[in-house]
């Protein structure tokens, strides 16, 4: 894999800051980082993923719906790079799908059918307390260089960050507190995905794009637009009365 | 699927193992009340009281592990401010570990009246699904200081299985009160079939959460393979089913 160049790193930092500041919208951001970081390192797709009160890993964004099937098999099954490296803490790097079916037995034959080849996941920290992973997939091994490996991290730092917002991060408190809305922001979202899955007579990944694109074209959050679906669907009818 | 692990497990016995106190009242408020008494006594607090915020007019049901704890926790609606009506309205967790000092100035009013009880912190956490919200259970300590991981933990499990019993105790259309005791699924299907309810049976979020529950537990099935039959159009739930 080449390097990535100074100017295209500086680029997505800049975008990077540029939401950070803007209308923050939670899961659109973690969004824009999988995106981001998927590009950077030519990967084929990401996800992040964050534990609640359980332990148990939560999807909050992916690159698109063939990352997403193969994040949410990985959490039903409670098996995968993203639990491995969740609980050892540490990064998994470029481990080779095709011959990973006896750690992970049922994952890896799923990921591979889904067409995919390596897996990477790494560790969204917070001053050594581990709360979620962000995870990616490639089509070929052995293309993760060391300078790939420390800026994929970086990024991870990002979302974590990303999460905190601006909120102080000394208190461990702020930390559960956002963690929370975080994962119920994602809630919401799918309620409403399914609120419009029946009101436009679509599947649900549908149902999520035209939500996507309604908050894109209003410069509104998506969470936002989510919860007007839901508490106030007058307010967006667009979205919310049949064509 | 290894399912929420043992903390859901444990504080659901917790709860079924609270005796039931003389003047206790029936019903899901005399559970409430055993479960906010379970929980005091596991997070080592003076009190935890659980308010529901209805959706329409703001009116206020309040259950608690004791008569004091019930007079703190009415105080904020008293006083239209605190940690409760915060969480309800910021949708997340207000955990305030010391009650001097700024929090003060975020709630004047109602700082110095629970200050008066002997209330130093206050952890509040919404009883909520997504944008399905029913209320906050609010912690009540003496000392300054924040919960522990493991506190955390427990009280946010504390305040999912009072969700998830405050939405099992609506009436469900031709049946008694049925008290559904599977694990709390929460895999994403049930969250959009949960939104596609609400259109198709012209009902809230909540109502809606309630009706597939009980759909379940009538027909013996697992939540989530419900909830993907109603994304698949397999399973149609009617509006007035008897």
């Amino acid at each position: 894999m080449t390097m990535v160049t100074a100017e295209r790193l500086a680029e997505v930092l800049v975008e990077v800051a540029d939401t950070l500041v803007d209308e923050f919208d939670l899961i659109e951001f973690l969004q824009m980082v999988t995106r981001h970081t998927s590009d950077l390192v030519r990967a084929e797709g990401a996800g992040i993923l964050i534990a609640d009160h359980h332990g148990r890993l939560r999807l909050m964004a992916a690159t698109d719906e063939r990352a997403e099937t193969v994040e949410l098999f990985q959490v039903q099954t409670e098996e995968g790079p993203c639990q491995d490296c969740f609980r050892q803490g540490s990064p998994v790097i470029d481990v080779d799908l095709a011959e990973s079916g006896d750690v992970w037995p049922n994952f890896a034959p799923r990921a591979v059918a889904a067409g995919f080849r390596s897996v990477h996941a790494f560790p969204l920290r917070l001053r050594g307390t581990v709360i979620g992973a962000l995870n990616l997939f490639g089509t070929q091994t052995g293309s993760m260089t060391p300078a790939d490996v420390r800026i994929v991290q970086a990024l991870a730092d990002v979302a974590t960050i990303g999460l905190l917002q601006e909120r102080a991060i000394s208190r461990g408190e702020v930390l559960t507190e956002q963690l929370q809305a975080a994962l119920n922001h994602r809630v919401v979202i799918e309620q409403a995905k399914g609120v419009l899955a029946q009101v436009h007579a679509v599947g649900v990944d549908d149902a999520f794009d035209l939500l996507r694109s309604y908050a894109r074209s209003h410069r509104r959050g998506l969470s936002e637009v989510a919860r007007a679906v839901l508490e106030d669907p007058k307010s967006v009818p667009e979205l919310t009365s049949r064509a | 699927m290894s399912g929420p692990g043992p903390r859901l497990a444990q504080v659901r016995a917790l709860v079924e193992n609270e005796d039931a106190a003389p003047g206790d009242q029936p019903g899901i408020v005399g559970r409430m009340q055993r479960l906010c008494r379970a929980a005091s006594d596991a997070l080592t607090a003076r009190g935890v009281g659980i308010c529901l915020i209805a959706e329409v007019d703001a009116q206020l049901t309040v259950a608690a592990s004791g008569p004091v704890t019930e007079q703190v926790e009415g105080l904020q609606f008293a006083l239209g401010e605190g940690p409760s009506l915060e969480a309800h309205a910021a949708r997340r967790p207000v955990l305030c570990s010391d009650l001097r000092g700024s929090a003060g100035t975020r709630w004047p009013g109602y700082v110095p009246a629970v200050r008066a009880y002997g209330v130093r912190a206050v952890f509040s956490f919404p009883l909520q699904i997504g944008a399905a919200r029913l209320g906050a259970m609010g912690v009540y300590r003496e000392v300054v200081g924040g919960l522990s991981d493991e506190h955390l933990a427990q009280a946010l499990t504390f305040a999912e299985v009072a969700t998830v019993e405050l939405l099992d105790s609506l009436p469900a259309p031709g049946g008694p009160h049925r008290v559904v005791q599977d694990a709390v699924d929460n895999r994403y299907e049930v969250y959009q079939a949960q939104g596609m309810l609400t259109v198709q049976l012209g009902v809230g979020l909540v109502e809606a959460m309630a009706r597939m529950r009980a759909y379940a537990y009538a027909q013996d099935r697992l939540l989530g393979d419900l909830a993907r039959d109603i994304l698949a159009g397999r399973v149609v739930l009617e509006p007035d089913e008897p």
